[in-house]
C-alpha cells in the first residue's frame, strides 16, 4: 500500500466529512449524542487516570528535585507537565483507545450490514449523517476532558504533596500560579484540539473502509486506535515545537 | 418511467452485467428473475447509483444518474424506496426511528406530523402498535414489512426490492407479497422486484425478465424449465 495515497486518501476523507452542508436542524442532535457519549461517557476512566498521573508526576518531581531547589519548584514543575504535556496527551490516548475503536466497528458494523448504503438509498449523505457529528463531537468533548484531566491531576498532585511531601498548598499553588504562563495552559488546548480531530477522523474512516465481514470490522477497530494514537504522538512533537520549541 | 440501457459490469474477468437493457413503465412491477449469484443485486445496486457501472446508463423521468452530479443522485434517490434483501435496519434505532429517519432528514415537518406519518406507513404494513420495537427483536418476515414500511416514507414514485420473500414462511411470503401488490395497485408504486423465486416472480410481475450469464431476456411464460436451463 502506497503511504501516499493512504495520506491522500485520509485527508480527502475528513475534508469530505467536514466540508459539506452540515444541516444543522438535524445535525445537532446527533453532534451532542457524540460530546455525551466521548466526554461524559469517557469521564470516569479519565478521572482515574488523571489521579494518578498527579500523584505520579509529583512522587517523581519530588524525588528529582526536594532537596536542590525551593519547595515551590514542585508545584511549578507538576503544574508545566500536567498541562503542556501529561493531560493532552494522556486523555487523547485514552479516548482514543475507547471512542476511535468503537467509532470504527460501529461503522463497520454499519458498512457490513448494509445499513451505510441504506443512508445512500435514503438520499441521507453518510459522511454528514455518521462522520460530521463524530468528529464535531470530540471536538468539542476533548478539551473539555482536558481541562477537568488538569484540574483533577494538579488537585491530587497538590493533596499528595501536602500530605505526604510537608508542602503546604499555598507553596505548591505559589508555585502553580506565579510562574503560569497562559500559554502553558493553551498550548495544551490547542493539542487537545487536534488530537480530537485525529480520534475522530481515524475512526471514522477505519470504520468506513472496511470490507467484508467481523474479522475485519476488529481490525478496522485496531487499526483505528494504532492510527490514531501515532498521529497524536507525532502531532504532539510538532505542536510542540511550533509553541514552545 | 426508468430506462435501462445497455448496462454492463464486470469483476474483473467475470461478466456480471452484459449490455442489460430494459424499461420500467409508470405503475408497472418489473421482476427480474434468476439464480443466486447471477448479479441481480449488483444490477440493482448499479441502477440506483450505488455500485459504479463500466458502462451504460440507467435514466429516471430523463435524468441518468451516471451523468449526475452527487446533489442529483440524491434528488432521483427520494424518488426511489430501495428494500434490501437484508433488510438493513437501523439496530440503533426502533421501528419508529427507522422509518422516521428519511422524512425528518428531508422535510421539515413537526414531530406531530412525523408520528402521524410513520402511524399512517405502519397502518400500510400491518404493522401498527409495533413503532416502540427494537430491530433485533423482529423476525425476519417483520424487519422485511418495516424495510419497505422505511422506503415509503417519502412516498416515493418507484420501489426497488431486492429478494423480498427470500427466507420467509409461506404465510409471511404471501402477506410480503399482498403488500408488494397492493403498494402497486392502490398506490401506484411502480418498480422492480429480483428474486430468485419462481413463485414471487408470478405473483407480483406485470413483466419478467430472466438474468442469466450476464444477459436478460424477457420471458412469455414461467416454467421451471426455462429457469433450470
Amino acid at each position: 500500500m502506497n503511504p501516499f495515497s493512504v495520506v491522500y486518501d485520509f485527508s480527502s476523507f475528513f475534508v469530505r466529512s467536514i466540508f459539506i452542508s452540515w444541516k444543522i436542524r438535524t445535525t445537532k442532535w446527533r453532534i451532542l449524542q457524540q460530546v455525551y457519549y466521548v466526554g461524559v461517557g469517557s469521564l470516569p476512566i479519565i478521572l482515574v487516570i488523571a489521579t494518578f498521573v498527579g500523584l505520579v508526576s509529583t512522587v517523581q518531581t519530588s524525588y528529582q528535585l526536594i532537596g536542590t531547589v525551593p519547595r515551590y519548584v514542585i508545584g511549578l514543575a507538576v503544574g508545566r507537565m500536567v498541562m503542556i504535556e501529561l493531560a493532552p496527551m494522556l486523555t487523547a490516548l485514552m479516548v482514543s483507545g475507547r471512542c476511535a475503536s468503537s467509532m470504527a466497528a460501529e461503522i463497520g458494523t454499519m458498512r457490513v450490514t448494509e445499513q451505510i448504503d441504506a443512508l445512500e438509498t435514503m438520499a441521507v449523505n453518510p459522511y454528514r449523517f455518521l462522520n460530521l457529528p463524530r468528529i464535531i463531537g470530540t471536538f468539542i468533548a476533548l478539551p473539555i476532558l482536558t481541562v477537568i484531566s488538569e484540574a483533577d491531576a494538579l488537585f491530587f498532585g497538590a493533596a499528595y504533596a501536602h500530605y505526604f511531601l510537608r508542602i503546604p498548598f499555598s507553596i505548591f499553588s505559589y508555585g502553580l500560579t506565579h510562574y503560569f504562563y497562559p500559554k502553558d495552559f493553551f498550548g495544551g488546548l490547542a493539542k487537545s484540539l487536534f488530537f480530537a480531530l485525529v480520534i475522530a477522523a481515524a475512526g471514522c474512516y477505519f470504520g468506513f473502509r472496511v470490507k467484508g465481514g467481523a474479522k475485519e470490522v476488529g481490525k478496522a477497530a485496531t487499526y483505528a486506535v494504532v492510527t490514531a494514537s501515532i498521529l497524536i504522538l507525532v502531532l504532539d512533537f510538532l505542536i510542540a515545537l511550533v509553541i514552545y520549541g | 418511467m426508468i430506462e435501462v440501457k445497455d448496462l454492463s459490469k464486470n469483476f474483473d474477468s467475470l461478466v456480471v452485467l452484459d449490455k442489460v437493457s430494459f424499461c420500467i413503465d409508470e405503475a408497472n412491477l418489473v421482476v427480474v428473475l434468476g439464480p443466486s449469484g447471477t448479479g441481480k443485486t449488483v444490477l440493482l445496486k448499479s441502477m440506483i447509483g450505488l455500485s459504479p457501472v463500466d458502462c451504460g446508463e440507467v435514466i429516471f423521468d430523463g435524468k441518468s444518474i451516471q451523468k449526475a452530479q452527487e446533489s442529483e443522485i440524491y434528488e432521483i434517490r427520494k424518488n426511489i424506496g430501495f428494500v434490501f434483501q437484508s433488510t438493513a435496519l437501523f439496530d440503533s434505532m426502533n421501528v419508529m426511528g427507522n422509518i422516521a429517519l428519511p422524512i425528518t432528514e428531508h422535510t421539515s415537518v413537526t414531530a406531530e406530523e412525523v408520528n402521524d406519518r410513520v402511524a399512517q406507513i405502519l397502518k400500510i404494513i400491518g404493522m401498527s402498535g409495533k413503532e416502540r420495537l427494537y430491530p433485533r427483536s423482529l423476525s425476519g418476515g417483520m424487519k422485511r414489512l418495516v424495510a419497505i414500511g422505511r422506503a415509503l416514507a417519502l412516498d416515493p414514485k418507484y420501489l426497488f426490492y431486492d429478494e423480498p420473500t427470500t427466507g420467509l414462511d409461506p404465510v409471511m411470503r404471501e402477506r410480503v407479497v399482498n403488500l408488494i401488490l397492493d403498494l402497486k395497485t392502490d398506490y401506484a408504486k411502480s418498480g422492480i422486484v429480483v428474486t430468485h423465486d419462481l413463485d414471487t416472480a408470478e405473483a407480483v410481475g406485470d413483466v419478467i425478465f430472466m438474468l442469466k450469464k450476464g444477459k436478460i431476456s424477457r420471458l412469455s411464460h414461467i416454467g421451471k424449465e426455462s429457469y433450470n436451463e
